[in-house]
């Protein structure tokens, strides 16, 4: 076998060493003492200063835009094919996104406006885009979703997609949700919340009739496909019959039986069909679905019921409610995973007691972190959240407050990964929790990564293990206090406490 | 008409027969079978041409050409996404266009900077904010050379004058500060946008830098992005022929080694679809004379070598031959090792840029046989550049789609396929072997020297990969 050098060790040799070295005659750098001067001082307090004062442009933004939180949401109905009405590099890189987290296909449309669709509008797009789609691919839904473009140029969906039905490119008893999901407001989570509306508004249009004794679930934004199956898991084992409300967990964690789906699962459609008829809607996430829940409460005249899943106590509420909703005892079994969950935390406590954290994420999955980083005795110190607003903000600084352990902590919402490297900076903590993109400040600032959230690019099958429930709660236990020892044996490697047990 | 031409078009008709009426009408004009000697009539396709809504075209927008591909590589460069945030997330740092500097110091690459657009600034106009983020970014950054404005749509529609505040910041800052008209709805394609990217680079930077000595091997490196550090192994062989590589376009590029290369003697082009224009241009204005050139396998890259040397005088002819006399036994190891382990197989190939063609005699090295090719954004200029490199009756595709694509898999059955991201996991269900040949599937480099060992390597674990044979089939 011959040794292959590729990137990792090719351009650390001495060859390519000179190369570099070579090249600078041609790139007029700055000299290096600049430099290093420069890089200091972008550590400083000063630094930190002017750099919380910008307000006019966004530097590692930790947040995608409306129309993906469309598509993703889109994507989790029975033969459901998200469509997008508007320029086609949009979807190009929807898909990119969504498959780079996943490792799994991701199929959408784009309608391929241009400038004459500028000009003129989008109805002809539209309509030869779901003539093709529903040739092509055979869908049972078509749920239609905007970009920037068409929300400019304010194309009239409902109007589009009526003509659609009239001229016959479309069956009329094919179910075409749409929302329009503008990307310069809100972010991805608004984008599911939009959607998710959309297609059950929808869906539900002459159906009430009477309550089914079902619960609707909605898990939200959550890019874990393995919080959907724990979620369905959970609900046998208490027995309690559900309809989970953009069910992505096949679209995007299906088998390999050397098959390509196109449609791998998802909510059933007649199922989605009668959630208007369930005894209640819980929803796992506050932010992702103010709007859809609003709208379940109003319209459908239903008990809604919003019941974070992240850590000890959400869940234990979760169950309690739950257990009081539909008259259910909770099992033993989920009892005992309790227990097990919780006896872990209690071994770990040591390595996470005291150690202070930065997090940088969605708001939901924030409340959910700080909440259980908190019960095993850990310090939430910097909360970073692009696309947090003045609730969330409210919400998560009172969730600080409850305990001594959030005594130090404070939210920073509209804010970015660049104002997080200075709070690492002049503030250092010990770990930090956030997505791929937050390995920069790693590689800054020397913060070890506990990669929570999305995107995670660069780790795989970490999204098939569930953060939710009781056993979410041992899976990101064992992530954290795991990542707090490597760091550990990392620092301690040429000293006695490099120790065999811990 | 030969047979294998005759059977390749029976197919592509099968194909379309899912389409309704007019669309396939559109895509039997991007669908045909290869004859190389460009007699066959019938066997070329349209291309660059806009998509049909609704068929799931794999092609991407101007501001991916533009922001993605040409500018986005420029290390020292401030780089904007200007208008929502998305287009910059989406596009961030996933091309791994490798560079050497201190990011957020001296070097900008992985990087997401962008204007947020918010309601407001669509109601109200961006420009404002745009020249209140510029001066912000110049606080935090003093050691930026410049700032690009890569427009997304919104930019274009709401009629914002960005070349103004372009103008009036320049002149405050005394750098080049870029306004790219990059909207994705403009054009049919990232093609596009790999023009305006061109043009602006014409119109701000060219020309502009310093260089203080000439020497006749001065020679620029063009349309190489550095993807795994494909242009540093590029450089390499150039540099070991005796030629001195003034400019790298924008591969680990900065905003000085784009501005002189107005100064080599002979550019170099690789990948030509996305940076001909401004080898068009430097030869128009500037009497630079630009060659092509291919460096994906020992066959081609010794063809081009001596190409390249014809150009210059006998002494970098006589160093040319010392590379490929030095080269050639470690490529004929590489190729011993891993030609047995490939020998036959079938490659199908979709993807951008130039790797349609380039990689053909890069596969065949390794005994293998591309029996499909096409270009997401090619144009005619490409496709006639391709038709020889391949087989009679091979299916040369225009902007496949989805759809399309599964099909000829299953007619093909390649015993792997060359593509992107969105490609790559559809077929590792389908349980065909599978390569990003956008990214090198985080591998490479695949230039030159040291990036053939590596492309073997890889081609290698993806056509043998032992958990092919793990997929349990329904019967």
């Amino acid at each position: 076998m011959i040794k292959i050098k590729d990137h990792n060790e090719l351009f650390g040799q001495p060859d390519y060493q000179e190369q570099f070295e070579r090249k600078k005659e041609f790139e007029r750098p700055w000299p290096e003492e600049k430099v290093e001067e420069v890089a200091e001082w972008t550590k400083t307090e000063d630094y930190r200063k002017l750099n919380f004062a910008r307000q006019n442009i966004k530097i590692n933004p930790a947040k995608a835009c409306q129309p993906l939180g469309a598509v993703f949401c889109a994507s989790g109905f029975e033969g459901a094919m998200p469509f997008v009405q508007g320029a086609q590099g949009c979807v190009a890189y929807f898909r990119s996104h969504l498959s780079r987290h996943f490792k799994e296909p991701f199929a959408a449309i784009s309608t391929s406006m241009t400038e004459d669709a500028a000009v003129f509008g989008g109805l002809n797009n539209m309509l030869e885009g779901l003539e093709n789609t529903y040739a092509l691919y055979k869908p049972k839904m078509i749920s239609v979703s905007t970009t920037c473009m068409a929300e400019v140029i304010g194309d009239d969906l409902n109007a589009y997609i009526k003509t659609a039905r009239e001229k016959g490119v479309i069956p009329q008893d094919l179910p075409v949700p749409f929302a329009h999901t503008p990307s310069f407001v809100g972010s991805h989570i608004v984008g599911y919340d939009n959607m998710l509306k959309g297609i059950l508004k929808a869906l539900s249009e002459d159906r009430k009739g009477e309550q089914n004794g079902k619960i609707n679930i909605i898990p939200g934004f959550d890019a874990y496909t393995g919080d959907y199956r724990e979620i369905k898991r959970l609900m046998a084992l208490m027995g309690i019959e559900h309809t989970l409300l953009a069910d992505v967990s096949e679209t995007f964690d299906s088998p390999n039986t050397g098959e390509y789906k196109l449609y791998p699962g998802g909510t059933p459609l007649e199922e989605a069909m009668d959630a208007v008829n369930a005894a209640g809607t819980v929803s796992l996430q506050k932010y992702s679905t103010v709007k859809t829940m609003d709208y379940i409460q109003k319209e459908w005249g239903q008990k809604t019921f919003t019941l974070p899943l992240i850590g000890i106590r959400n869940t234990d509420r979760f169950f309690e409610e739950l257990s009081r909703l539909t008259g259910r005892p909770v099992p033993a079994a989920i009892e005992a995973e309790r227990g097990r969950a919780v006896d872990a935390m209690v071994d770990s406590h040591p390595y996470v007691h005291g150690r202070r954290f930065a997090l940088v994420g969605d708001p939901d999955q924030l409340l959910g972190m700080i909440s259980l980083i908190m019960e095993m005795g850990g310090e939430p110190v910097h909360i970073v959240c692009t696309n947090g607003d003045k609730h969330f903000e409210a919400e998560a600084t009172e969730l600080l407050a409850s305990g001594p352990f959030g005594a130090s902590g404070k939210v920073y919402i509209n804010k970015d990964m660049w104002h997080m490297r200075s709070l690492l900076f002049t503030e250092p903590v010990d770990m930090l929790i956030g997505n791929s993109y937050a390995k920069f400040l790693t590689r800054d600032t020397g913060t070890p990564l506990i990669r929570i959230g999305f995107p995670l690019f660069d780790r795989h099958h970490l999204h098939r293990y569930p953060i939710i429930g009781y056993q979410g709660a041992l899976n990101l236990v064992t992530m954290i206090v795991n990542t707090v020892l490597d760091e550990m044996d990392r620092k301690t490697v040429d000293t006695t406490s490099f120790d065999v047990i811990r | 008409m030969s047979t294998a031409i005759k059977d390749t078009q029976k197919m592509i008709e099968e194909v379309l027969d899912a389409y309704p009426e007019k669309s396939k009408k559109d895509r039997a004009k991007h669908l045909a079978a290869n004859d190389p000697t460009g007699q066959c009539s019938t066997c070329q396709v349209k291309s660059n041409i806009k998509s049909r809504p609704g068929v799931m075209t794999v092609r991407g927008c101007a501001y991916a050409g533009a922001k993605g591909v040409v500018w986005g590589p420029v290390k020292d460069q401030i780089t904007i996404s200007h208008g929502p945030v998305g287009c910059g997330q989406y596009s961030w740092w996933s091309r791994r266009n490798y560079y050497n500097g201190r990011t957020g110091i001296d070097t900008f690459g992985t990087m997401h900077i962008t204007t947020d657009f918010q309601e407001k600034n669509i109601v109200y106009g961006g420009d404002k904010g745009l020249e209140a983020a510029m001066h912000e970014l110049k606080e935090l950054f003093p050691l930026a050379k410049g700032i690009g404005i890569l427009s997304e749509c919104p930019v274009g529609l709401i009629g914002d004058d960005i070349e103004a505040v372009s103008k009036r910041v320049a002149k405050e800052f005394k750098f080049p500060i870029v306004p790219v008209r990059c909207e994705g709805f403009r054009g049919v394609s990232q093609s596009l946008g790999h023009h305006i990217a061109n043009d602006t680079i014409k119109d701000y930077v060219l020309g502009k830098g310093e260089l203080d000595t000439s020497t006749p091997y001065d020679v620029a490196l063009i349309g190489d992005y550095n993807i795994g550090g494909d242009a540093w192994a590029s450089r390499k062989i150039l540099e070991e022929m005796g030629l001195r590589v003034i400019s790298q376009y924008t591969g680990d590029a900065t905003l000085n080694e784009i501005a002189i290369a107005t100064k080599a003697k002979l550019n170099l082009i690789h990948c030509y679809r996305s940076m001909n224009y401004i080898c068009r241009h430097m030869e128009e204005e500037y009497g630079i004379p630009w060659m092509e050139f291919n460096f994906f396998g020992p066959t081609k890259s010794f063809e081009s070598i001596r190409k390249i040397a014809a150009r210059f005088d006998e002494k970098i002819q006589e160093k040319a031959e010392a590379v490929i006399a030095k080269y050639r036994p470690v490529m004929e190891r590489i190729v011993e090792e891993y030609r047995p382990k490939l020998e036959g197989k079938k490659v199908m190939l979709y993807v951008g840029g130039l790797r349609p063609r380039h990689t053909i005699g890069a596969y065949e090295d390794l005994g293998m046989e591309v029996v499909a090719s096409g270009y997401e954004f090619g144009h005619g200029d490409d496709y006639k550049r391709t038709y020889p490199e391949l087989k009679e009756g091979a299916v040369i595709m225009d902007d496949a789609t989805l759809y399309e694509l599964e099909e000829f898999t299953r007619r093909l059955r390649p015993d792997m396929v060359g593509s992107g991201i969105k490609e790559k996991y559809s077929y590792h269900k389908l349980g065909v072997p599978f390569r990003q040949m956008h990214s090198w599937d985080y591998s490479g480099p695949y230039h030159g020297f040291d990036g053939f060992p590596v492309f073997a390597r890889d081609m290698d674990m993806t056509v043998n990969s032992p958990t092919w044979a793990l997929i349990r089939r329904k019967r």
